[in-house]
């Protein structure tokens, strides 16, 4: 007998020390998410997949499903909480998305049109951060950081080389690099790395390949980004 | 003069056993010898260490008191709790800075000293208070900030400073079970030994003694499910991080009652087999360092610590004193654990919790000071006297921490259940009009609720009382209070991250004059993503402040409202100075009309 929990009234079958989000995504059910990728160990930073589990609210990427668990995510009060997430989120950094080169491919604008998402809404922050262009072929765009620590996952679980940290805290935390002079150049990153294409937004981008394909013929130009479905999110085949 | 001149650092890293794990004691004891942690020695650290820089570099640009940049021989930091506020810091701090032509945040021309804030340090009793080169001096007043800037100005080592400014009196005003009686060091544990570890837990369990640090967890509970949980090792860890502004019980714990704490921790190895235990203790209590640790080497004199306690073959335990650096989140013990192992304090995602997976990924039980001192009273005289004391469901006494608006502020010990009205009447609070209880993550009570009891069933606490009288303005505690909340936050998930800087903000925006109804409902639809997403409890808490007081004491708030709609935080008059100072006008034409 397979194991199954409840997700807005649709059962869901799971595997043992499954994630709620992972379950979701096999069954082809999409919960909003920003830090969550299906190669990289669980985070559970961006509270974007915060759901109701059985009246307690907690983020899908970590709790793990569990038999006859009911689990609540498409409700208005979520949807609003995780608005607010997205709005606190553009407020925090300063993302322009007319003039970015990720948009159309960006997660956190797909998100955002996903959640209906009309205006930033908060009283934004204007953060002064650094660009970083030293790098031959990776640019670096702290202004459209999120904070994810997808790329730091990458570098050190994936490429072996931990490239990227997390430096400071609070509203001045801030995506640090591996070298003494504080600059891209300087650490061993290859543009083949993990990390360097991992990046949800425009924060981390390949230089040279920003319109390579045009605006308006982008990913999420056509597609919700519910609908898009995330290599590596369906269930590994088992025998 | 570079860091190597003055820093052994090669010997600082082999005194922590080239342990990455211990990171932070690293950091601190490099700051401590050169004064800052300069670039330079992040890389040599990371080549000693092995360890890739980036995470030497998240480590120390983590915590408040560590800093690339030099602050001088002398960094004075000023507690900022409002009690401190109340007490007068404010003027004293530019009073002080004024004697040494100096600026806040700004190294002296000279190099020589350096003066910001801090967040609360432990001593609202003998506020305001602040630290010199992380040593406390309390009860400052100008006559003792005047000789502190006569000794910078003749640069006087700070050994060598009158021993009378860094004397912290207990101010315990009412002992009780815990603080009360002599305790002879060895009794519980000998109890314990003669019990055997089942049935010293099976007294634990008796006694309902709940967790001192707040939340009120069973012990009994997290100890067996520790006990029973696999692993190569098991740790005791104990919670000195007190750092919720308004507490100070630990301080005089420690200070005064450390062998019933430290025999505490070896109650609980007995009882989940641990071979080590760790006490983390805020940075803020550097003072108490020394003191600390002489009284472990007494217990080592004496057998009750190392190999063999008390002649029993194979009890082995020992205890290590890890200093904090500045980081109220620490006090969230999967927090701590990760400060324990050399990383920025953020909270883990759980389960799994300590009991299971906690330091170095194994069974941990991590407990308050007051636990394991109410821990090793139990194994000394029964789980049943200790439910007999306090209410069924708040078994034992409780350390209250007393400060603010009254006449007789320090450490009072009360069975659990008295009344909050008993206790201002005890510590001389007549005027008393409101009273934050457990501190700004707790609860703001007002008048009206004076007949509440301290339980776990109705005002739980972690043990700070502050007393506001009917002249404070409880919108500027609850300003305070944000600006903690905000500097305090780890970053680790958006809602506290973003949530607590724009609850910050928005309050300053009130605090000018520039507030409305909408401001206030936009405080409310931020708590309410702070309560249902954030990431642990400070998050969760971080807004209670706010609304609290809002709902309490409206009035506060309603006369700083310039508008009851919509007041815009951005300030078109104040947009066209640039084109003023440009045209040199400053006329009356020049300015928009801001009635």
């Amino acid at each position: 007998m397979t194991k199954t929990f409840t997700l807005d009234g649709k059962v869901i079958p799971f595997e043992e020390g499954e994630t709620i989000m992972e379950a979701a995504a096999a069954a082809g059910v999409y919960i909003p998410h920003l830090c969550h990728h299906p190669e990289f160990k669980p985070h559970g930073s961006c509270k974007l997949c915060t759901v109701n589990i059985g009246g307690r609210l907690g983020a899908a990427c970590t709790n793990r499903a569990a038999e006859d668990m009911a689990v609540e995510s498409e409700t208005e009060a979520l949807n609003a909480d995780r608005r607010a997430l997205t709005q606190m989120l553009f407020v925090e950094g300063n993302h322009v998305c007319p003039s970015c080169e990720k948009s159309g491919n960006c997660q956190l604008q797909a998100v955002a049109y996903h959640l209906g998402m009309l205006t930033p809404h908060f009283t934004h922050f204007y953060p002064a951060r650094d660009v970083d262009a030293s790098h031959p072929d990776v640019l670096l765009e702290r202004n459209r950081c999120i904070l994810c620590e997808l790329c730091v996952r990458a570098s050190r679980d994936v490429d072996g080389k931990n490239v990227f940290g997390i430096g400071g805290r609070g509203i001045k935390a801030r995506l640090i690099v591996n070298s003494a002079s504080g600059r891209l150049a300087d650490t061993n990153l290859s543009v083949t790395d993990r990390a360097a294409e991992v990046c949800p937004t425009g924060a981390i981008i390949r230089k040279r390949h920003g319109f390579t394909v045009p605006i308006g013929k982008r990913l999420y130009d056509h597609h919700d980004i519910a609908e898009v479905p995330v290599a590596g999110m369906e269930r590994p085949k088992r025998d | 003069m570079s860091a190597q001149d003055v820093c052994d650092l090669p010997g600082i890293v082999a005194r922590w056993h080239h342990d990455p794990a211990n990171l932070v004691q690293i950091l601190r004891e490099v700051q401590d010898s050169c004064g800052t942690i300069p670039s330079d020695t992040l890389d040599r650290l990371a080549k000693l260490l092995d360890v890739p820089r980036v995470r030497i570099e998240s480590t120390a640009s983590f915590y408040a008191f560590f800093h690339a940049e030099s602050h001088g021989a002398y960094e004075i930091l000023f507690s900022d709790n409002i009690i401190d506020r109340m007490a007068g810091k404010e003027a004293l701090k530019q009073y002080f800075c004024e004697r040494l032509w100096l600026e806040p945040r700004k190294l002296s021309e000279d190099g020589l000293v350096y003066v910001d804030d801090t967040a609360d340090i432990g001593l609202a009793d003998q506020a305001p208070a602040m630290l010199v080169n992380g040593y406390a001096i309390p009860s400052l007043d100008k006559a003792r900030l005047d000789l502190v800037a006569e000794l910078i100005r003749a640069r006087k080592p700070l050994a060598e400073w009158p021993p009378m400014l860094f004397e912290i009196p207990d101010n315990l005003r009412k002992p009780g079970p815990l603080t009360g009686e002599a305790f002879a060091p060895g009794a519980a544990l000998k109890a314990a030994l003669s019990r055997g570890a089942e049935t010293t837990l099976a007294e634990i369990d008796a006694s309902n003694l709940r967790g001192r640090g707040g939340a009120g967890f069973k012990t009994a509970v997290k100890w067996a499910s520790c006990r029973k949980a696999e692993g190569e090792a098991h740790y005791v860890v104990c919670n000195a991080d007190e750092g919720e502004p308004g507490t100070f019980k630990d301080r005089v714990l420690l200070a005064s009652h450390a062998d019933l704490v430290f025999e505490g921790m070896t109650v609980c190895a007995r009882v989940i087999g641990a071979r080590q235990g760790l006490l983390y203790l805020r940075g803020e209590y550097r003072n108490l360092l020394e003191k600390l640790k002489s009284v472990l080497a007494g217990r080592r004199e004496a057998g009750l610590l190392g190999r063999n306690i008390l002649g029993e073959q194979g009890f082995d335990f020992d205890i290590e004193i890890h200093l904090g650096a500045g980081a109220y989140i620490c006090g969230e013990e999967s927090a701590l654990i990760e400060s324990l192992e050399g990383k920025p304090g953020k909270p883990r995602n759980r389960p799994p919790f300590p009991d299971r997976c906690g330091y170095r990924n194994q069974p941990t039980v991590v407990n308050n000071v007051e636990t394991f001192a109410c821990a090793a009273k139990i194994a000394e005289k029964g789980g049943a006297w200790f439910a007999s004391l306090g209410t069924p469901q708040s078994a034992g006494s409780k350390l209250i921490s007393i400060s603010g608006d009254c006449k007789r502020p320090g450490v009072y010990e009360y069975p659990f259940g008295v009344s909050v009205r008993q206790i201002l009447i005890d510590c001389g609070a007549e005027d008393a009009h409101a009273v934050q209880v457990s501190g700004p993550s707790g609860t703001c009570i007002s008048f009206r609720e004076f007949d509440r009891r301290i339980a776990f069933e109705d005002l739980a606490t972690a043990g700070a009382f502050m007393v506001f009288s009917r002249e404070r303005d409880m919108f500027e505690v609850a300003r305070n209070f944000t600006h903690f909340f905000a500097h305090e936050s780890c970053g680790f998930c958006t809602p506290c991250r973003v949530g607590t800087s724009l609850l910050r903000n928005i309050m300053d925006k009130l605090a000018a004059g520039k507030g409305s109804a909408y401001d206030m409902n936009e405080m409310k639809h931020i708590m309410h993503v702070l309560r249902g997403t954030a990431h642990c409890g400070l998050g969760h808490t971080a807004a209670n402040p706010v609304v609290q007081t809002m709902e309490k004491f409206p009035d506060a708030y309603e006369k700083r409202l310039k508008r009851l709609d919509f007041e815009p935080a951005f300030d078109l008059d104040g947009a066209l100075q640039t084109a003023r100072l440009i045209t040199g006008r400053d006329d009356e034409w020049a300015h928009l009309d801001n009635d």
